[in-house]
């Protein structure tokens, strides 16, 4: 028998969710040995129909034939011994048992009734090796960095040896060498004849990696191209449906006077980071560059003191000030938004009313009892300054999009005024088309006169819309780069960065 | 040099705080001994392990519903029912307002034995069932269930012949001596029951650490999430560890029968507060997904300890319940410092 042209194939998938409907006659097929990229804007409905693929989510109609044979995975279980593995978005990992139980969960190897933790161990090992993958099989998983752990993810997946592998955004955490590493292991898998599914963000890691890509909107198929004749504006595009001749916004911003001095910046506990010494203006766009590890994090977290300082001194309009709690740095004018903003920074169940004044829930007492009147007006405030999409101030803001999401935890913090703004990978894990309106958003809080200091992974848009940049290696400053001096269209400034990151490693 | 001492003092720091239970169960033993050096005896310590041990099979079995992240507040009256089962099904044949006078001769103890445990296990499964199926909080279902248990024991309790409601009581020493009885290694008598808590703790041990259903558990209650997308049968392992639950419940429902000899309506009223005291004191995490037995048993072992020890210092019985709340915060405060990060 001829072997099937297509390992998977979806078609006419449908999927509707209360008021949405997520999956519009959707067609996806993949060729075995091949890695096929799946792209759109988030909620899209990329994520959505995978998981009707994996069973998490139950499609509402269509049909899905594995090798030509039609299949119904009604849950994970039954996906995983057909064939079909997946490394989720969000890091589904027991954080308080080891490595080898989280690679081995669901599928205990048993001798005599009992586990097999030798076995573990060693199947772990192997596969680890196999993958060139540094960590303890007994290590606890909660303990490694978020890039290993995404290692551990895809290193579990890779060893069910699944006919179909989906990877959905495999790579928000990890390194350019570690992008690497992963893209050696997904040729060797289709070497081997496995069809891979692979859902990013990053166009030019899509581009790279993949032969074919299918682009989603609003629930809706759009396209479906050879890699090699698409290029990088056309993808988005097609994304978005409409031109985007300029990735990043016009440079408003004009640095003025000197705002904050922060000298020699150690944290308490390490590993932190070490000795870091900077100056930040009015008006200014601070990048922070680093790989992971480079404790980028840990530096604004000291700044606003919910990490502690252990050495060196914030000086703020030329006066030392002292954030020894983050309540404290809201009173001196520090804001900071977190990188992990779903499990730091969201209130998943509350309204957006609720979301975007809980930081500054004192303003709104009138003797014991808060005025909704005044919440109700800053929260339209939140909405129309950051263009929030949102039905009504009610929503609940677990129900809007990631973008949408950042950019009430963005106003939230706007509303008390802040004039030195932390933000940590902003625009992590939200849209093309989001993340333009981020950029626009930090380039006019910079025109007010506020100081911000940006934490990204993503150089293209530290170098996009910074004015300087500093580069930070294993917790210690390496290097400070200025624009028109060592970046903004200057050969070679990527390397300079990469270098300067490598510094103390 | 500098920074290896700072290393090992921190060493020591977390050595101390990962082994806080059993320096306070040590402290509480110095404290009383340093006050009353007649508590210093071998009787005292066996004493404290007997009284912990009913309790103890209770709290082993509300453990792994603990590290699922769910609770159980019908274990009292649940062992309230299977204890007035078993207790009717125990009584002496010469007793002449026994609960079956049909019962002219002493039945198999296995029988008794097996229904108590039946019974517990049913009403696990429906806690079970209103968790993992019904999606009810842990807290709402058992509130539900325990109520549903008591009216069941007092309807039980009323059927006796006489009509009365009295206690169930005068059994026969068959069961007495199996139950509650012990056994003499030299001059040092050992009560059954200790054995019991320690093979039922070391088979709690093998299922938590050694087997599928232990390993799924701490998935779902750290993650279920994680559990499920590895294919994790989520509804089943909960059900599981319901049922094994149950089983522990009506062992010691029907050990605690031999214990107070007189089962009526309000026996077992408020264990589930112990079996869970000495959970968390034990380290067993109410947000799921940690714990560990041998922190359960020793966790019992304190409860117990503090309650002797009141006892046997002749502390004044209100006040004992002040010193006991206080002590359980602290020790559970001490405990979880071992989770909490610096930052």
């Amino acid at each position: 028998m001829e072997p099937a042209k297509y390992v998977l194939e979806m078609i006419d998938i449908n999927k509707e969710f209360p008021g949405v409907k997520a999956l519009d006659n959707v067609q996806f097929r993949l060729k075995p040995g091949t890695v096929h990229a799946l792209m759109g804007e988030n909620g899209a409905g990329k994520s959505t129909l995978m998981k009707c693929l994996f069973g998490i989510y139950k499609k509402d109609s269509g049909t899905i034939l594995m090798e030509g044979e039609p299949v119904d995975l009604t849950d994970p279980r039954d996906a995983l011994d057909n064939g079909v593995a997946m490394v989720h978005q969000e890091l589904n990992q027991v954080l308080r048992r080891n490595v080898m139980e989280n690679v081995w969960l669901g599928r205990f190897p048993l001798k005599r009734g009992l586990v097999d933790h030798k076995k573990m161990y060693e199947g772990t090992k192997e596969i680890f090796e196999d993958l060139d993958i540094d960590v303890d099989p007994r290590e606890m998983i909660g303990r490694l960095s978020v890039s290993q752990r995404q290692m551990v993810e895809i290193a579990k997946a890779v060893s069910y040896d699944a006919k179909i592998l989906v990877l959905d955004e495999p790579t928000s955490s990890l390194t350019d060498e570690e992008v690497n590493h992963l893209f050696r292991i997904l040729e060797k898998l289709c070497d081997n004849g496995v069809g891979i599914v692979y859902i990013s963000h990053r166009i030019d890691e899509i581009l790279r990696i993949s032969s074919e890509v299918t682009i989603l909107r609003d629930g809706k198929w759009v396209a479906t191209r050879d890699s090699a004749n698409i290029t990088t504006d056309e993808i988005i595009t097609l994304m978005v449906n409409r031109d985007m001749e300029n990735r990043f916004p016009p440079k408003v911003n004009k640095p003025g006077d000197v705002l904050m001095e922060c000298k020699g910046i150690t944290g308490k506990y390490p590993p932190t980071c070490v000795d870091v010494s900077f100056e930040l203006r009015k008006g200014e766009v601070l990048g922070v560059a680093g790989l992971v590890g480079s404790r980028r994090t840990e530096l604004l977290n000291v700044l606003f003191g919910s990490m502690t300082l252990g050495e060196g001194e914030i000086i703020l309009h030329g006066k030392p000030v002292k954030n020894s709690s983050p309540e404290q740095a809201k009173k001196n004018h520090f804001a900071l938004i977190t990188e992990e903003r779903r499990s730091t920074g969201l209130f998943p169940e509350m309204n957006i009313i609720f979301n975007s004044t809980i930081s500054n829930i004192r303003a709104y007492l009138r003797g014991f009892l808060l005025t909704d009147k005044m919440m109700a007006k800053d929260t339209a405030k939140v909405i129309d300054d950051l263009r929030v999409r949102t039905p009504n101030q009610k929503a609940r803001i677990k129900n809007l999009s990631g973008g949408n999401q950042q950019k009430v935890i963005i106003g939230r913090w706007l509303l008390m005024e802040p004039e030195v703004l932390l933000l940590d990978e902003p625009t992590r894990g939200i849209d093309v088309g989001a993340k333009y309106e981020i950029y626009q958003l930090i380039l006019d809080l910079a025109a007010q006169d506020k100081g911000i200091i940006m934490v990204s992974s993503e150089m293209p848009e530290l170098l996009g819309i910074c004015d300087r940049i500093l580069v930070m290696s294993n917790g210690r400053l390496s290097g400070i780069l200025e624009r028109g001096v060592h970046f903004g269209d200057i050969e070679g400034e990527q390397e300079t960065i990469m270098r300067l990151a490598a510094k103390y490693v | 040099m500098e920074i290896e001492k700072r290393v090992g003092n921190k060493n020591i720091g977390e050595f101390l705080i990962n082994n806080a239970l059993y320096f306070i169960l040590g402290a509480i033993l110095v404290t009383v001994v340093s006050i009353k050096p007649s508590f210093a005896t071998l009787t005292n310590f066996i004493n404290i392990i007997k009284q912990a041990s009913t309790k103890g099979i209770l709290a082993l079995g509300c453990a792994g519903l603990i590290v699922i992240a769910g609770t159980d507040l019908s274990i009292g009256r649940v062992l309230g029912l299977s204890a007035a089962v078993t207790a009717s099904l125990v009584q002496s044949v010469t007793y002449a307002s026994r609960m079956y006078p049909q019962m002219t001769q002493q039945i198999n103890l296995l029988i008794p034995l097996f229904l108590s445990i039946a019974i517990a296990v049913i009403f696990s499964l429906i806690n079970g069932f209103g968790v993992a199926k019904l999606h009810l909080h842990a807290f709402i279902v058992s509130l539900g269930t325990q109520l549903i248990a008591y009216g069941l024991t007092c309807i039980y309790i009323e059927m006796q012949p006489s009509g009365s409601a009295q206690a169930l009581s005068t059994f026969n020493d068959n069961f007495l001596n199996k139950a509650a009885g012990s056994f003499s290694i030299g001059n040092v008598k050992i009560p059954y029951v200790m054995i019991y808590f320690l093979i039922c703790a070391f088979i709690m041990h093998i299922i938590w650490n050694k087997t599928k259903l232990g390993k799924d558990m701490f998935a779902v209650g750290g993650n279920p999430e994680a559990a499920k997308v590895s294919g994790v049968n989520v509804v089943k392992t909960i059900m599981l560890v319901y049922l094994v639950a149950g089983i522990y419940y009506g062992l010691a429902a029907f050990l605690e029968a031999a214990r107070v000899q007189s089962v009526g309506a309000n026996t077992g009223i408020n264990y589930e507060l112990d079996a869970i005291s000495a959970c968390v004191i034990g380290g067993v995490s109410f947000s799921g997904g940690v714990g560990t037995v041998i922190g359960v048993v020793i966790g019992s072992i304190i409860l117990q300890a503090i309650n002797y020890s009141l006892y046997f210092l002749s502390i004044n019985a209100y006040l004992q319940y002040i010193i006991k709340g206080l002590i359980i915060i602290i020790a559970v405060a001490i405990d979880v410092r071992k989770y909490l990060e610096k930052r």
